[in-house]
């Protein structure tokens, strides 16, 4: 067990529910991200997942696309963005780490490749949204063998019948997506996710953690009385505003502060 | 779940490379569609309309004065511009549209480039009483203007595309957000022989009509098969349909990519002979992209070409050799273009204008007797614009 499943896993034990904040990589810019990545850990998030940006992210909604479209247009690439990950490593940054992506970019560098530089830079899981356990079988062993935990989602929509061939690939801890939608645009129903969460269980003892339209300290609490904690994306990104720098990593701090403040 | 045998993955290409959330309304699309297909009913519906409404089936034309002018074997044209709307896309809006109503869905979306494919899903959803959305890059709402009018009319709302490059990619994206939120009674027609399996084999199979049509007219006429059948590539529809029926046979079979103002300017929309292996929009298969993964943006002087993949099946029809794939660049489409035009006095989709550019090349080399048939995927009235606009430049689209 790497240290992301074991710090989650270690959280629930105590009692505490999960916070995991998501920032696109480089964005928004390189040296910010670096700052941020290390604020979120100073006020509380127990690990962080860092989008790796595509120029056709299909399953994200306007503010991760956004934000997508930036960061590349700034030059954000894998490899500046390992980079920066290690950066923020070497400068302290302690917290679990996984990658969050689509499959083109990851098969263009090749699976063992891309694993063994995500480890490199100092992440400890991968999550590639489009590419479910069936296309699983060239990537996710390849992830394994380096080392990084391989997490899976389960949506609204996944019938009984695929919950063991999702959890079964599953490491790490279980992503439950908590609306049929994009992220960052529905709200979610607690009652829905809640039943969700209950038909996951018997299938995996994984963290289960929401996410997709988790945009509030009171919502994210809400949420996580019927899960192990929340995934929050869009709105972290949406509320730095147009800012970069310092006054970018104080507003991304405070916000996940609040969250946490709300979840504690 | 499989459909006759298909796994939607083809040597190395297809798959379902979609978030989970689509998983298993694929499977539900899947039982859907090889449960139609076994039923003799549906496919009886489907030819009644494409006999009573499409007009099919069209003629195979044999262009005397262009084989006059290439001075090589006879060369056919199978007339998919004389169907209604004035392409071959109609042929599997006809047939998803009314999968879609049988499956109960009320509602169709679809992405569209130069519109043609939104042209055609919302003259089916029309024909079938379904409400209808198009997505189009808010680039081809400017360019394509008499298309978004059209599928105003039809009672379709035509969805500007703001994200990313603003054109066809972007309009499918766009397209698959829109029908993971909305999954429970809407249905996804998707135009190209692309995207996550079951649409490659669904695809393939409301266009093979096209090819099903050039061989029953080819032994009628000339009482043997083809010798050869040549259509262009985007995605791939109008060529997989005209290549369906002909794949066991001893017919060649030449695909024509559009390669833009030329291959080595990278402005170009060929990703079998300028891109590489890739995964975008649910399929594995050839992609334009750059040294990060990042997806290209295609170039071509048509729309209908203008898209960074193609399909599976065809992909892995050349990786094979079983079918040959030549380029022909904007500058020979346009040439196409005029030539057909002014040889036999029909104006061609400048899609089908990159075929017939290569259709003359081709004859020279095949026997005097030999027949050749060149799928005309479409009529050109939607592309004058563009042509005019093109030659006062005097070049670069």
């Amino acid at each position: 067990m790497n240290r992301l499943e074991k710090r989650l896993r270690e959280k629930r034990a105590a009692g505490g529910k999960i916070l995991l904040p998501f920032l696109t990589g480089g964005y928004p810019d390189m040296e910010t991200f670096i700052g941020l990545l290390l604020e979120l850990e100073r006020v509380g998030a127990d690990g962080v997942e860092v989008g790796l940006p595509f120029s056709d992210p299909a399953a994200d909604g306007p503010v991760i696309q956004a934000s997508s479209q930036v960061a590349i247009e700034r030059g954000a690439s894998l490899t500046s963005i390992f980079e920066a990950v290690a950066t923020a490593r070497s400068r302290g940054l302690t917290i679990p780490l996984l990658y969050m992506t689509y499959y083109n970019p990851v098969f263009h560098l090749g699976a063992e490749e891309f694993s063994k530089c995500a480890v490199k830079s100092g992440a400890d899981g991968v999550l590639v949204v489009d590419l479910p356990p069936e296309e699983a079988a060239e990537f996710a062993p390849a992830a394994r063998e380096a080392g990084l935990d391989t997490i899976f989602l389960v949506a609204p929509t996944t019938p009984e019948e695929r919950m063991d061939k999702v959890t079964r690939e599953s490491s790490g801890f279980l992503y439950c997506v908590s609306v049929t939608g994009v992220t960052g645009e529905k709200k979610p129903v607690v009652e829905m996710v809640g039943d969700l969460v209950k038909r996951i269980r018997p299938h995996t003892d994984l963290p289960v953690l929401i996410g997709f339209g988790v945009s509030t300290g009171e919502g994210a609490a809400e949420l996580a009385k019927v899960s192990d904690g929340v995934i929050v994306g869009s709105a972290l990104l949406s509320s730095l505003g147009d800012e970069r720098g310092d006054e970018a990593v104080k507003r991304g701090g405070d916000f996940i502060a609040g969250i946490r403040k709300a979840l504690d | 779940m499989t459909i006759r045998g298909e796994t939607g993955r083809f040597g190395p290409f297809g798959g379902q490379y979609v978030a989970e959330v689509l998983m298993p309304v694929l499977s539900e699309l899947e039982e859907a569609f090889a449960a139609v297909l076994e039923d003799e009913g549906f496919w009886d519906e489907y030819h009644r309309i494409l006999r009573e409404y499409v007009g099919r089936p069209n003629p195979l034309t044999f262009a005397a004065n262009l084989t006059r002018m290439a001075g090589g074997c006879e060369i056919y044209l199978k007339r998919e511009d004389l169907n209604h709307t004035g392409a071959h896309k109609i042929n599997n809006t006809i047939g998803q549209v009314l999968l879609a109503t049988r499956m109960g869905k009320k509602r169709v979306i679809a992405e569209t480039g130069a519109g043609q494919h939104g042209v055609a899903t919302a003259t089916a959803a029309a024909l079938f009483g379904c409400q209808c959305a198009v997505f189009m890059g808010e680039e081809d709402v400017r360019r394509q203007a008499p298309n978004v009018e059209r599928m105003r009319l039809l009672g379709a709302e035509v969805v500007p595309v703001t994200s990313g490059s603003r054109t066809l990619k972007d309009a499918m994206n766009e397209a698959m957000r829109h029908w993971v939120s909305h999954v429970d009674n809407t249905f996804y027609v998707i135009g190209s022989a692309a995207g996550p399996h079951p649409y490659p084999v669904m695809v393939r199979e409301f266009q093979r009509v096209i090819g099903d049509e050039i061989k029953a007219q080819s032994l009628e006429r000339f009482g043997k098969l083809p010798d050869c059948v040549l259509a262009c590539i985007g995605g791939g529809s109008n060529a997989i349909g005209a290549f369906a029926s002909f794949l066991d046979d001893e017919v060649k079979l030449v695909a024509v990519e559009a390669s833009g103002e030329g291959l080595e300017t990278g402005r170009h929309a060929a990703a079998i002979a300028g891109g590489q292996v890739g995964v975008l929009h649910g399929q594995k298969s050839y992609l334009l992209q750059d040294c990060n993964g990042q997806v290209l943006e295609a170039h071509s002087i048509s729309a209908g070409l203008d898209y960074p993949g193609v399909g599976p099946q065809i992909a892995e029809l050349a990786r094979t050799g079983r079918i040959e794939v030549l380029t022909a660049t904007d500058e020979d489409a346009l040439a196409g273009f005029h030539l057909l035009t002014r040889t036999e006095g029909i104006i061609p989709a400048l899609e089908s204008a990159h075929a017939l550019a290569r259709a003359v090349d081709v004859a020279k080399t095949l026997p005097k007797e030999a027949k050749l048939v060149v799928n005309l995927s479409g009529r050109g009235d939607k592309d004058l614009a563009t042509v005019l606009a093109f030659e006062k430049k005097g070049g670069a689209a």
